[in-house]
């Protein structure tokens, strides 16, 4: 405080060098979605603006994660530390290759979504605050993967997991609360488990920073129990990812919001848990992630197998998207399980992904329903001569999804594959192949069925508007894209694998003279 | 409520209740208190004031809807953060100035101003609620 009678010495507990500005770009990703947030709070009933604060300020988060990406892909991870004080007292924020792609292809996949969400969300979803809502839980999104403290790792959890109950019951149907009670209890169970993690974790390391975690877990692996704390955080993780015994939050909710709701969540929530499950058994505990191989290789078999076998048997056009998102999930988790840099780059491609294509098979749901009858296969008909356009988009989007070429979803499928064979696991490339399979039967299923079979009644003929359309093509451009050409993403990921293997350089951004 | 007891002390209560979450508000920054606290002892205060007078009474006094004032709160919370990006320090750092009025000293810091953020923020926020589970009391 000025003006205090006694001298203290700053320099053993405060930041003094003066911050370059260039690094404040780390926190745009997070301060901008706020400060949105706030003014669509303020101005509620100004509905004709917030559909263009909510794009402009999408635009502008996806440009500030691009400019990070490009940073940390030529000169390596950077950190601020926020408040002043130095780490790890203060928390810090650090990008990394792994952080800044997930934030980047999320912003983006938000941008698109809040795209469509102008055929979506009418002015009643507009009043309950829908883009005030979005705005908050791109922060807590973007929160999630940019900072390096674990216990910040949980505010973020928090501030998405509140906004995205606010998203879920917007329209207050029954099926929307039965599915949000479901929703926020399961979801409440797996952070309270993340939070005595944590404060176990603090209990045991005095410290939450995670580079400085990375660094101190080599030194007391003999008396800590570390074995304990990463099943907890294995498990919680878990549960947020929608891995096999802990799924059943994911299917029981994701059919009920708004389509474009719906969307963001496939798209984006689920792979927070599986960027903190990468962050969390790779960087701090990488001794135990190799004694829990087995267990995790298994459950992401089973994840994928029955999220795939759950896609065949449903026939609700969105409870089979949410079965699919699962399926992927398991896909993911077999690099978890495998671990080596193979494993874990393929893991990190396929999750950025499934961000898009997930993303891109709600709003093909949600398309479908209006220019067919609804989201059931056992009504819907004759798309095909009706919607050709479509049928050309979902055509390409089952690929992508089923993870065939020329689609972007075949690339990391190789990588995971080629990796478990490396690692001698022949069984979990083997179930990678046979969930392909799988999904590649229960989206040929809708495309026999809402396409080819003919129109059983007459259906009425709706004018698709245009909008779906050009945000489905949208979505897909990125998917063929990096279907035909690779090389760049699969650098990345390699990138964002080797940075996790071997931190130095992330603890070295957060502590660049070592002390601490 | 129609009591007469209650009616006629409930003004009292609520202006003593907001004097004294605006103290505990400032007094919070070296003593126990703060915005979070102070927002709460605020809001229990128009609480008092609308089981005594009715929901429409409260919303009437606020002038402004509660999720504004959260909002504006939020507003102010993130920009005393942005105000170190001028100075070359990290986000949230505390800046501190002691502007001399009528030769007072008076320290001010985006610390105060931050912890006012956060008062106005649950002062909005659960205001917001509390009015909302009153008025299906009434209704």
């Amino acid at each position: 405080m000025a003006g205090e009678p006694y001298q203290v010495d700053r320099a053993q507990a405060m930041i003094a060098s003066p911050i370059a500005s260039a690094d404040w770009l780390i926190v745009v990703p997070v301060v901008l979605p706020i400060i949105c947030g706030a003014l669509l709070l303020m101005f509620r009933h100004r509905m004709r603006i917030h559909a263009f604060i909510a794009l402009a300020a999408l635009a502008l988060m996806t440009g500030a994660n691009a400019l990070m990406l490009r940073r940390v892909l030529a000169d390596g991870p950077f950190s601020m530390t926020m408040g002043g004080w130095l780490p790890p007292f203060g928390i810090s924020f650090t990008a990394d290759v792994l952080g800044v792609s997930f934030a980047l292809v999320g912003s983006a996949v938000a941008w698109i979504c809040c795209l469509y969400s102008l055929c979506d969300i009418d002015r009643t979803g507009r009043r309950y605050g829908f883009y005030a809502f979005l705005m908050l839980m791109m922060a807590g999104v973007n929160g999630a993967f940019l900072t390096g403290d674990i216990f910040n790792l949980y505010v973020w959890f928090e501030v998405f997991l509140i906004s995205s109950f606010g998203l879920l019951i917007l329209g207050s149907e029954k099926a929307q609360i039965d599915g949000a009670v479901k929703y926020a209890i399961l979801n409440l169970v797996a952070t309270t488990l993340f939070l005595i993690a944590t404060g176990y974790l603090y209990g045991t390391f005095g410290t939450l920073n995670m580079a400085d975690l990375a660094r101190k877990v080599g030194g007391v692996s003999e008396t800590a129990p570390l074995m304990t704390l990463s099943a907890l955080y294995l498990l919680a993780f878990s549960m947020k990812a929608a891995a096999f015994p802990v799924n059943f939050w994911l299917p029981a909710s994701y059919h009920t919001p708004r389509i474009v709701t719906a969307a963001l969540f496939g798209g984006l929530l689920t792979k927070i848990g599986i960027y903190a499950l990468l962050r969390s058994m790779i960087l701090i505990f990488p001794v135990e992630r190799a004694a829990y191989s087995m267990p995790i290789a298994i459950v992401a078999g089973a994840t994928m197998i029955l999220g795939a076998l759950g896609a065949l048997a449903q026939s609700d056009l969105r409870r089979m998207v949410g079965f699919l998102v699962i399926s992927g999930v398991g896909v993911m988790l077999s690099g978890l399980a495998l671990g080596s840099e193979g494993g874990l780059a393929g893991m990190a491609f396929y999750a950025l992904n499934s961000m898009v294509v997930m993303t891109a098979l709600y709003v093909l749901a949600g398309t479908m329903r209006v220019a067919g009858a609804g989201f059931s296969l056992q009504e819907l008909g004759g798309l095909y001569r009706a919607r050709p356009l479509l049928a050309a988009i979902a055509f390409l989007l089952i690929l992508a999804a089923a993870g065939l070429p020329p689609a972007s979803g075949l690339w990391p499928k190789i990588v995971l594959v080629k990796a478990s064979i490396g690692e001698g696991a022949g069984w979990l490339a083997a179930s990678i192949l046979v969930s392909g399979f799988l999904t590649t039967m229960a989206l040929g299923r809708v495309f026999l069925l809402a396409f080819w079979r003919p129109a059983n009644v007459s259906l009425p003929v709706v004018a698709v508007p245009s909008l779906p359309l050009a945000v489905l093509l949208l979505l897909l451009l990125p998917v063929l894209l990096v279907g035909l050409y690779p090389e760049p993403v699969i650098a990345m990921s390699v990138s964002a694998a080797r940075g996790l293997l071997d931190p130095s350089a992330y603890i070295q951004a957060v502590f660049p003279q070592g002390g601490g | 409520m129609k009591t007469l007891i209650f009616r006629t002390a409930a003004p009292f209560i609520t202006a003593l209740m907001l004097l004294f979450s605006v103290f505990v508000l400032l007094r919070g920054h070296n003593d126990p208190g703060g915005g979070f606290i102070g927002g709460l002892i605020a809001v229990a205060a128009f609480a008092v004031q609308g089981i005594a007078f009715g929901v429409p009474v409260v919303r009437r006094a606020l002038y402004f809807h509660p999720m504004a004032i959260a909002g504006c709160g939020l507003l102010m919370a993130a920009f005393s953060g942005v105000l170190s990006y001028a100075f070359a320090v990290p986000y949230l750092s505390g800046l501190w100035a002691a502007p001399s009025l009528f030769g007072v000293t008076v320290d001010v810091s985006t610390v105060m101003t931050f912890d006012i953020g956060v008062y106005l923020v649950v002062v909005g926020a659960i205001t917001s609620i509390a009015l909302s589970l009153e008025d299906r009391e009434d209704g």
